[in-house]
């Protein structure tokens, strides 16, 4: 993709604005261990309100793992995360907390295939927020139009090809209002066909300022999207820039030969 | 290069299969006759069917003894003396319940009929009002008829319950408490809190290394032993207990088996999106993971059904035993009666067993919503 392209995507950043004071994830000195593996070393990351990161890196650097830190999915042992101004130990309220604030989409979609679309989405803000159904209902309705497919509501997901399920996963998400978006490898399960849309609906999401972090390969979208591109490698944070610096000028030897073998 | 280039120019068109693949007769050679060896076994199939279904049929209808007295029963010596049967129906359904009392127990299975029927059905209406009034009235209502000694009327102890009613009542309430416990056994074993752990495993692994007819035994010798003098526990429902934690145990590890079978990524989903372990439990986790083990859970249904025969050894008179008895004294005596008895047993049983077995399977596949495309 040349300069050209960029600069007249499509795509508008007006909304795009990061926060030069508010804090949204701060990691702090974390490690993390299953077992004897190290897999998290030394993990230093200041997500402001309104970044859009991208996280690169080869299989097993980590990547996953770290996302999966900022809503506890996985514990971590050494050092501090604080999301949303709430600290992750172990009180389960807090937890709880910081997750409601927090939409995760999976590489696997996840979607829960005994319930239907519609309840797949209604279901976290009734029984979490506490949201009326009919007004749960009419959000879900809300972002199955934004993703969309409105007409699929009725349907159970395994009805649907991945690509509708995975903008699914995302307006199920978003129907919880979060304040941090998290992606963990959300195309890589998918026809080539299928990533544009899942992607498109990304780009949208990037485009009302969300917070977001994003483990992907689909470095055209990190391009486009993020302001912010980090590399990982063997559970370190190799290296991190502004994406058109960090795909022109990589820096660290490991970076240059992930770059060299990813892009052709 | 050109050699290679193919493009195609019109669509092929969408064609039926080539051979028929419905009809009898297709039916007949792809099922029956497809091989030299499959068209042997489908003869001496139909050879050892031809000689038994016969004797069969002589059995039960053929030569049956439908009316009459005893004594034309033991004229017969194949055929099943039906007149036993029906003369001794009362110990047979109700064990030593009073004759004349016999409208009580009756009233209970119907109104218990009326409302699991509508229970089972996913289409009808009123639902929570269904499962307040079967889960929560109806076991009043059954208590108050069947012990009576309230409202003018006569008092049965449950040393008079017997026949298909006692087994009826074990099998109902085995069927619904073992399933609670089950699931309570199940999840506490996976959960985190060590206490908790080491409790439902402790409780699983002990019932499930005891054979039921020592639990029964237990309850029936071993427990009075232990309440203190003038304490009697009912015999009844010291085997209803018996059964049901016994068979909650095997419950347990059959539910289990549907929580393990379950993708990490919906715990992690419901997870991720602030449900707590209560509500991913019961919105997400037990509806997929009960959907996995349905045949195991019916499994354990029908093989409780069946065991509900044991309490026999704690001289309870359920169906079969009701029937033994019924049978005992010399003027019942024919060459065919105990089969008949039995036979009878096994109709009944069978369609027990069966329709629990049918419904699972209705309920199996209304319920597979996530791979129908």
């Amino acid at each position: 993709m040349s300069l050209a392209e960029m600069t007249d995507d499509g795509i508008d950043r007006s909304k795009m604005k990061v926060s030069q004071s508010e804090v949204a994830i701060d990691i702090l000195g974390m490690d993390k261990w299953y077992s004897d593996f190290h897999v998290l070393r030394d993990i230093n990351l200041r997500v402001m309100r309104g970044e859009r990161i991208v996280i690169a890196g080869p299989s097993g650097s980590g990547k996953s793992t770290l996302i999966r830190c900022i809503n506890r999915l996985e514990e971590h042992q050494k050092g501090k995360i604080v999301v949303d101004g709430i600290e992750l130990t172990n009180d389960l309220k807090r937890i709880d907390e910081v997750r409601r604030e927090v939409g995760m989409v999976f590489q696997h979609f996840n979607l829960f295939p005994h319930l239907t679309i519609l309840q797949n989405l209604t279901l976290a803000p009734i029984w979490v927020r506490g949201i009326p159904k009919a007004e749960a209902e009419a959000t879900a309705m809300h972002y199955l139009e934004r993703v969309k497919i409105p007409e699929q509501a009725g349907k159970f997901p395994g009805q649907l090809s991945g690509g509708q399920q995975q903008r699914v996963a995302i307006a199920r998400s978003l129907c919880m209002s979060p304040k941090i978006m998290l992606f963990d490898e959300p195309t890589s399960a998918l026809d080539p066909e299928m990533v544009k849309e899942v992607l498109e609906v990304m780009i949208s999401l990037a485009e009302t300022g969300m917070t977001m972090i994003c483990v992907t390969h689909e470095m055209g979208f990190a391009r486009q999207v993020a302001n912010r591109v980090i590399f990982m490698d063997q559970g370190q944070i190799i290296e991190q820039n502004e994406p058109e610096e960090f795909f022109s000028h990589p820096q660290h030897e490991r970076t240059k030969l992930f770059l060299s073998q990813i892009l052709h | 290069m050109t050699d290679l280039l193919y493009v195609r120019d019109s669509e092929a068109p969408k064609l039926p299969p080539p051979q028929r693949t419905t009809g009898i007769t297709y039916w007949l050679r792809t099922n029956l006759f497809s091989s030299v060896s499959n068209t042997i076994l489908t003869i001496v199939t139909a050879l050892f069917l031809l000689w038994l279904l016969p004797l069969v049929y002589n059995f039960l209808i053929g030569r049956a003894v439908f009316t009459g007295t005893m004594d034309d029963c033991r004229a017969e010596t194949f055929g099943a003396c039906w007149v036993f049967v029906g003369a001794r129906l009362n110990i047979m359904f109700y064990g030593f319940y009073p004759a004349t009392e016999a409208w009580r127990p009756n009233t209970v299975f119907l109104i218990g009929l009326a409302l699991v029927i509508p229970l089972l059905m996913p289409r009808a209406p009123y639902k929570i009002a269904n499962f307040i009034a079967f889960f929560v009235v109806y076991p009043v209502i059954a208590v108050v008829l069947l012990m009576g000694g309230v409202l003018g009327l006569e008092a049965v102890p449950t040393d008079k319950w017997g026949g298909l009613m006692l087994t009826l009542i074990l099998s109902v309430v085995g069927v619904i408490g073992s399933f609670p416990i089950g699931i309570v056994l199940a999840l506490g074993r996976r959960s985190k809190l060590p206490i908790i752990k080491t409790l439902s495993i402790l409780t699983i692994e002990l019932w499930r290394a005891v054979p039921l007819i020592t639990v029964l035994f237990m309850a029936s010798v071993m427990l009075p032993l232990f309440v203190p003098n003038g304490v009697t526990i009912d015999k009844v429902l010291r085997a209803m207990v018996g059964i049901t934690i016994f068979y909650g145990a095997y419950m347990a590890e059959t539910i289990r088996g549907g929580l393990q079978a379950l993708p990490r990524g919906q715990y992690e989903a419901a997870s991720a999106l602030g449900l707590n372990y209560w509500k991913s439990t019961l919105f997400i986790i037990l509806p997929q993971a009960l959907r996995y083990v349905i045949p195991g859970i019916v499994g354990n249904f029908i093989s409780l059904v069946k065991d509900t025969s044991l309490v026999a050894v704690i001289a309870l008179f359920d169906l079969i035993n009701a029937i033994n008895l019924a049978g005992s004294d010399a003027e019942w005596a024919s060459p065919t009666k105990a089969f008949t008895g039995y036979a009878f047993a096994i109709l009944i049983f069978f369609v027990l067993c069966f329709s629990l077995s049918r419904y699972a399977k209705y309920m199996e596949d209304r319920l597979n919503t996530g791979h129908k495309r």
